[in-house]
């Protein structure tokens, strides 16, 4: 059977992401909630024996792990509403973004993991990084795939379910109206998309999530 | 026009990202200029042409630049459609080849990096580490080629897992004697073993490696210098 069940954890950005692009696509799939990270269900376990870890896809029986991976193969087998250009220059040029979002929001972290002098070095660093996606990523794009979200767009997605709540915890905000104004419309007319708005973790769960974990749910 | 068709690679022969692009290329026979980046001095053109990372690999193609090996390589495939396809067909084949080729790229590359340029009891954990590793790819070979067989094996096929292994562990002789240990051991892990010996005999992998002194003599600078540097 050409069935979908996509194996998440709802306050990831990995997962979520995944979600997106098969709510994009209009795609029917069986969500499999999974209780991360110390009750792993056997069947995760066994579709994904390298890493362990969610977002797993599994399209008629056979899995696929990591999200980068998951979305290409997603945008092969589903190809409406495309999440990558059809032109190979500007394929590699949305890959090239998507996988240093994904390397760099990864890092995004570290702001709320540390504290004191090591905590100012990283949210130095979120400045830096926000910098760079911003004028060599978006530049003067609506989305980074241009009038319409692709794979990068979904990467970036983080920051508005995860970025925002972790702000709120830390007591700092990166992205504004004055710090970053394009990537401050982005998150507004990325938010605005209905298949986005209607499948964004609730803000105060997130926050409240984040306030009692006492695990690393990052990368 | 001049610019119309030229392919130039930026790359520099220390990089083994910069020939995991080189081989792509020469396996297609694709014509190609190549410059070799001093990468204490990089080129103004480089940095124009790679403005976030600053790095090779860059490819430049009708005067378009791309970055990032793997990104290029994919671009190759979709480009120059003659054979050797260096991802397969079949979507599902296709993804599962990227899951692996991510495998080694991140977490070999990452933990062989560690290994070569810890020492004492923390180069101890990064090659226990890097032989898990090796023993969970082991494993997936069975479940990436038909009974565990890579296709360069059953067909002289080079693809880019093939490429990617070469760029990270087709030195390992010359990886073993610079830390004096067993990396490859055709006991332990002897589908991998074989699958390097396949590609190491390739000519054209032996003809686009560096001298091995010259490598050994990187090898143990990369190392020292990151010793000197971990020990100030």
């Amino acid at each position: 059977m050409d069935e979908v069940k996509l194996f998440g954890f709802w306050p990831s950005p990995f997962s979520r992401r995944v979600i997106w692009a098969l709510k994009l696509k209009g795609v029917n799939y069986e969500y499999i909630e999974e209780d991360i990270p110390y009750n792993k269900s056997d069947l995760l376990l066994q579709y994904n024996p390298v890493h362990k870890k969610i977002p797993v896809l599994v399209h008629g029986g056979k899995p696929i792990a990591e999200s980068l991976v998951i979305l290409e193969y997603i945008d092969e087998v589903w190809p409406h509403n495309p999440l990558l250009p059809k032109d190979a220059y500007e394929r590699s040029v949305a890959r090239f973004w998507a996988k240093f979002i994904d390397e760099k929001t990864r890092t995004l972290w570290e702001f709320f993991q540390k504290s004191g002098e090591e905590q100012e070095k990283a949210i130095k660093n979120n400045f830096e990084i926000l910098r760079t996606i911003e004028e060599y990523g978006l530049g003067d794009k609506k989305f980074f795939g241009g009038d319409r979200i692709g794979v990068a767009d979904l990467v970036f997605g983080m920051v508005i379910h995860m970025l925002v709540p972790l702000e709120e915890v830390v007591g700092v905000k990166f992205i504004k109206a004055d710090t970053f104004p394009r990537l401050h419309a982005w998150m507004k007319n990325f938010s605005e998309q209905p298949t986005i708005k209607d499948n964004v973790p609730d803000h105060s769960k997130v926050v409240d999530f984040l306030k009692t974990i006492d695990f690393w749910i990052g990368p | 026009m001049e610019e119309e068709n030229k392919v130039t690679l930026h790359g520099t022969w220390r990089s083994p990202y910069a020939k995991r692009v080189e081989l792509a290329l020469k396996l297609k026979a694709i014509p190609f200029e190549y410059v070799e980046e001093d990468l204490n001095n990089k080129s103004p053109l480089l940095l124009k042409y790679n403005p976030v990372y600053k790095k090779v690999p860059v490819l430049v193609h009708n005067g378009k630049p791309i970055a990032e090996s793997l990104c290029i390589i994919e671009y190759i495939d979709e480009t120059w459609k003659n054979s050797p396809q260096l991802l397969p067909e079949d979507r599902y084949k296709r993804a599962k080849v990227r899951f692996w080729t991510s495998f080694i790229h991140q977490q070999l590359y990452e933990t062989m990096l560690t290994a070569m340029k810890a020492a004492g009891e923390a180069q101890e954990k990064a090659i226990k580490e890097l032989w898990e590793k090796l023993q969970v790819l082991e494993e997936g070979m069975k479940d990436i080629f038909l009974n565990g067989t890579p296709s360069i094996i059953s067909n002289g096929s080079m693809g880019i897992l093939e490429i990617v292994m070469c760029s990270l562990l087709g030195p390992y002789k010359l990886q073993e004697e610079v830390l004096g240990i067993k990396i490859i051991d055709p006991e332990k892990t002897p589908l991998i073993f074989s699958w390097l010996e396949a590609i190491n005999e390739l000519p054209l992998v032996k003809e686009t490696a560096p001298p091995s002194e010259k490598t050994i003599a990187l090898l143990k600078f990369v190392r020292e210098n990151a010793l000197k540097s971990s020990s100030a």
